[in-house]
């Protein structure tokens, strides 16, 4: 399956990946109103390493892990992942208990700013697929690739 | 300490109304202008720092900002602009000369856009070149006076090293150093892309570029640096720097902050050290000397590689070029007063040397008159802003043209004129590893060969309309140019008529 995968050679940590995700699900679809009047959790941080010399970012998001420990830890089945590969978290069944947070070994899944849930990448499946964040990104440090592609 | 009399140049205006915060511009601004107010949630901006790159401007989504000219005024004063008055504060308050960056930013006239360009009507068919073939291919190199055969009709004069272009455009000199790593490979990826040469500058050669030899053209210049056999031979032709348009008579200065390792390897001087170019080369004070060195680089390249001179567009430039032509140089390449820079003392750059039109058409005229054009190629540099530029360029007697400025703009520079700080918000001029990763070779080398793609095409369109199907019937041709404004000796100097004429 493709995923989103993250470059720092070429990462500036901008952080524009983080804006148009939020846009992206939003209700609005438009960034002042998606910044002004809802309060949206990104499914992509830009992460930064402060190593010696130079500082490293890169952007995280949800793996989309072949064997997912969030939807085994998922107490309520909103967690699963559907026949095309990508893990995918159901807002009605989730009650926010936090178990897949706790387990992610990336971080990646984060406490909905929203209400008592939890919200992560779903690869813009809503909007067509083509996810905002690859879209959006100002210097080709995010694309959606294979894993075969990538090696 | 005393305050600063030296108001803002610029101004940053905030949509507030737009802006969400989101902080782009704070993490993207290396003069570190906007500051993120977490008590109040607001984004503010240091004016005093903003040198006006756009850098925020494009990466702000939702296109809040916007930067002006300060429209803080001075007296209205015809002699004494605001300019002037506010370098004189710089300069009281530094003792330094004042540095600036890029080409000559004066009003002083621009001849390519003072002729005009002819076209077919009637009597002489324009050729489609959509429909028909065109040429703009052209030989860079020494041609000899006339061509032998033997009885078989195979050649037998020996002809001098030629470069085939498959246009008739270069990228010119800018050293790595003065241009970032990422700056270097897009030059060189593009260049090999399309057919053309790029040229080191006088940094050396990075290791890495070795493979992209057969598109580069390796520089001699009057520090040497980065200098040896391998060097050399690394590249299809040798260049030696005499002078730089933006600063004729002046020499080089890299500082010691952008010497890092990987420039410290390529330019083969300590980590650290001041890059310092003499004004002249040490071993060069005749035209006598000048041919020892381009024989010394012939007989070090096995004499397979043509050897080029620059020189800057100066007001004996048709005598010099006739004595380069004469030293053995394989080409000249002539600098006019707004090529561009990474530094120079503002004085040298906005007042030394002329206009590359009139520069061009003298040399060019004074080598036919001395009947040796032929034993030399000339190639323009300073400011080429576009494919009629070109065109025009070639009608006035040039082989090829060199490109820096606008292979810059091509790939995001946004002519803010701070090269010299080394915090090039886009990438190009640094060395800061952050700043350098903005620009991303692959986006960039396609923007070059997007742009030179349009150029080609546009010359091929503006050869058919003159119904000419190959750039070398152009050469020279200064009938296919009329001027506009320009008087008598203008015109004279240009060797063009007037329009009407």
């Amino acid at each position: 399956m493709k995923k989103v995968y993250a470059f720092e050679k070429n990462c500036l940590g901008c952080g524009l990946c983080e804006v148009y995700c939020k846009t992206a699900h939003s209700k609005s679809k438009d960034i002042i109103k998606t910044y002004k009047k809802e309060n949206i959790q990104s499914a992509i941080v830009v992460e930064e390493i402060l190593s010696p010399k130079t500082k490293t970012y890169f952007a995280l998001q949800c793996r989309h892990c072949s064997d997912p420990k969030c939807v085994k830890a998922c107490i309520s089945g909103a967690m699963y992942k559907d026949e095309t590969g990508i893990v995918r978290n159901i807002k009605e069944k989730c009650v926010g208990c936090l178990s897949c947070v706790l387990v992610c070994p990336f971080g990646a899944v984060k406490k909905s700013t929203e209400k008592k849930i939890v919200s992560k990448c779903d690869l813009c499946i809503e909007t067509g697929g083509n996810p905002a964040c690859v879209q959006n990104c100002p210097n080709n440090a995010l694309k959606l690739m294979d894993e075969e592609e990538v090696k | 300490m005393s305050s600063s009399l030296i108001s803002p140049q610029f101004e940053v205006l905030r949509d507030e109304n737009k802006c969400i915060q989101c902080k782009v511009c704070v993490k993207q601004c290396a003069n570190e202008v906007h500051s993120y107010d977490e008590e109040d949630n607001v984004v503010r901006a240091n004016d005093a720092k903003c040198v006006n790159c756009h850098r925020c401007v494009v990466l702000c989504p939702t296109k809040a900002l916007k930067i002006r000219k300060n429209s803080l005024e001075f007296r209205e004063n015809a002699n004494w602009s605001g300019q002037a008055i506010d370098e004189i504060y710089r300069q009281a308050e530094t003792g330094g000369m004042l540095l600036s960056s890029m080409g000559n930013p004066k009003n002083f006239p621009i001849y390519w856009d003072k002729m005009l360009l002819n076209a077919s009507q009637v009597t002489n068919p324009s050729i489609d070149p959509l429909r028909e073939p065109m040429e703009t291919k052209v030989m860079i190199g020494r041609k000899p006076e006339k061509l032998e055969y033997d009885k078989d009709g195979k050649l037998v004069t020996e002809m001098p090293p030629q470069i085939e272009l498959n246009m008739p455009i270069m990228f010119s000199a800018m050293s790595y150093g003065s241009i970032s790593k990422n700056a270097h490979e897009s030059l060189a990826r593009a260049a090999e892309n399309l057919g053309i040469l790029y040229n080191t500058g006088e940094g050396g050669l990075h290791k890495d570029f070795y493979k992209y030899g057969k598109n580069t053209i390796v520089q001699v210049a009057s520090g040497r640096f980065g200098v040896h056999v391998g060097y050399l031979n690394a590249g299809v032709a040798v260049e030696i720097k005499i002078g730089q348009g933006a600063k004729p008579g002046i020499g080089g200065h890299l500082p010691g902050i952008k010497v890092g390792e990987d420039v410290s390897a390529t330019r083969m001087i300590p980590v650290g050290s001041d890059a310092i170019s003499p004004a002249p080369h040490h071993d060069i004070y005749s035209i006598e000397d000048l041919r020892q060195l381009i024989f010394s680089l012939k007989e070090a390249t096995n004499y397979q590689k043509p050897v080029f001179v620059k020189i800057a567009a100066v007001h004996n430039v048709s005598a010099i070029a006739s004595g380069i032509a004469r030293a053995g140089a394989d080409a000249i390449v002539i600098d006019g007063f707004r090529g561009g820079t990474g530094a120079a003392p503002t004085r040298v750059r906005d007042n030394v040397g002329i206009p590359i039109e009139l520069a061009l058409a003298s040399v060019d005229q004074r080598l036919r008159d001395e009947g040796i054009r032929n034993s030399i190629s000339i190639i323009c540099a300073g400011s080429i802003r576009n494919s009629a530029d070109i065109v025009k360029a070639i009608a006035l007697g040039a082989d090829a043209v060199y490109i820096a400025s606008a292979a810059l703009i091509a790939i995001g520079c946004h002519m803010c004129h701070s090269c010299s700080t080394g915090k090039c918000n886009w990438g190009i001029a640094t060395q800061d590893p952050d700043l350098v990763k903005r620009l991303n070779p692959d986006i960039a080398y396609q923007r070059l060969v997007n742009l030179l793609n349009a150029w080609d095409h546009e010359i091929k369109e503006m050869l058919g309309g003159m119904g000419i199907n190959a750039i070398d019937s152009l050469r020279g041709n200064r009938l296919m140019l009329r001027g506009v404004g320009l008087n008598k000796k203008e015109l004279e100097i240009l060797g063009i008529k007037h329009a009407g004429e």
